[in-house]
């Protein structure tokens, strides 16, 4: 595979959340505006490229049977990371993304790459990977989060357009499934007709 | 009466799934059979109190007095995934009946976030131990109730016919807005 297809792969053909189906739970819980998506989505890129990083890097060093709890302690240190420098930098958007933030630990995603493909390639091809899914994560969530914030307050990216109220329900909880829903559809119907 | 509240809050107001998104994976992932879905009701509820109780000692007997709280993520996720390890081990010697029932979920749970998420919501809601235990089982009960009400409909909807491209995932996220819909309508009541 080339460089190119590995780093574009996660965009659209095996995009995490709206293919893959990974993640659900960021996805769906933080994505209320554009702008929480969009951190929630960055701080997964970050510890998606940095733990297929080291993964990569330690392959060799680690017996098979006791892979998975190395690659859950490296990947909970970047995840403390994040959470440390963004309550330092962006206090704001830690308490908006609240115990999410944490749970990017137990976050498919970045388990999956790690054991699917850093601990079975070398250290660029796993980097194109983990920035590729995590441009995707990223491209998805921000999107989910536009839908709702456009549906759901009338604004994107906190600009008002439409004065007074909008839907509500979309910021709340049903609103979050029915725009992934809708979402999922729309890409699945666009995937046929490009197939044909 | 305020063990009540907690306990009505967490299985119908605050639905740890359909109102705090904890859990997705397994909700999307194992609720295509109603007897599946107790499975993983009951092996959620067993691991959740457990790891609740243990994670509750860790924080407070370990953690804060040493003032290595930043360490709260690295040593949550190690002592639930080794829990679930131990769990599943003694479940076998002890209990072979219980763990022909609970055991193809165990591994499973080492990656819900509800587990995880239920530890950190403790904290902070600042609860002591029993009110922490009696919030865990609560939890558990509230995604076993989301999980088998969704399971019964999704078996329903394998007979619907539906558009194209709303087949199976789309339309199973559409059913899980309108059953959140109907658990909005139990806010207010704490």
């Amino acid at each position: 595979m080339s460089n190119l297809k590995i780093f574009s792969k996660g965009f659209i053909k095996e995009n995490p959340v709206f293919v893959l189906l990974l993640g659900m739970c960021p996805a769906l819980a933080v994505t209320s505006s554009a702008i929480n998506g969009l951190g929630m989505g960055l701080a997964t890129l970050f510890v998606l490229v940095m733990s297929n990083l080291v993964v990569s890097i330690i392959k060799n060093l680690v017996p098979d049977k006791v892979r998975i709890p190395v690659f859950i302690v490296i990947i909970a240190s970047f995840v403390t990371v994040v959470d440390l420098s963004m309550a330092g930098f962006a206090p704001a958007l830690h308490a908006a993304l609240g115990i999410f933030i944490p749970l990017i630990v137990v976050n498919c995603i970045v388990l999956g790459r790690s054991e699917a493909f850093a601990s079975k390639n070398n250290v660029k091809t796993s980097l194109l990977d983990g920035l590729g899914m995590g441009l995707g994560f990223t491209f998805a969530l921000t999107l989910l989060g536009a839908v709702r914030e456009i549906l759901g307050s009338g604004s994107i990216f906190g600009f008002k357009f439409i004065p007074g109220d909008a839907i509500l329900a979309f910021i709340l909880a049903p609103g979050a499934f029915i725009a992934l829903g809708y979402l999922i559809a729309i890409i699945n119907l666009l995937k046929k007709r490009y197939a044909k | 009466m305020e063990y009540l509240l907690i306990i009505v809050s967490a299985i119908f107001v605050n639905n740890i799934v359909l109102a705090q998104f904890l859990g997705i994976c397994p909700f999307l992932g194992v609720s295509s059979r109603i007897s599946t879905s107790i499975g993983m009701s009951g092996a959620v509820m067993f691991v959740m109190t457990l790891a609740t109780i243990v994670t509750y000692f860790i924080q407070n007997y370990i953690l804060i007095p040493f003032g290595i709280e930043f360490l709260q993520t690295i040593a949550f996720i190690l002592v639930i995934a080794s829990l679930v390890q131990i769990v599943e081990i003694v479940l076998k010697k002890v209990s072979p009946s219980l763990y022909q029932a609970l055991g193809v979920f165990l591994p499973l749970i080492t990656t819900n976030c509800a587990i995880l998420g239920v530890a950190l919501l403790v904290f902070a809601n600042e609860y002591n131990l029993v009110e922490s235990v009696i919030f865990a089982i609560a939890s558990a009960v509230g995604f076993g109730l989301a999980l088998i009400i969704f399971s019964g409909i999704r078996e329903q909807l394998e007979l619907a016919d539906l558009p194209d491209g709303m087949k199976g995932m789309p339309a199973a996220l559409l059913v899980a807005g309108l059953l959140a819909m109907a658990f909005m309508g139990f806010a207010g009541m704490v």
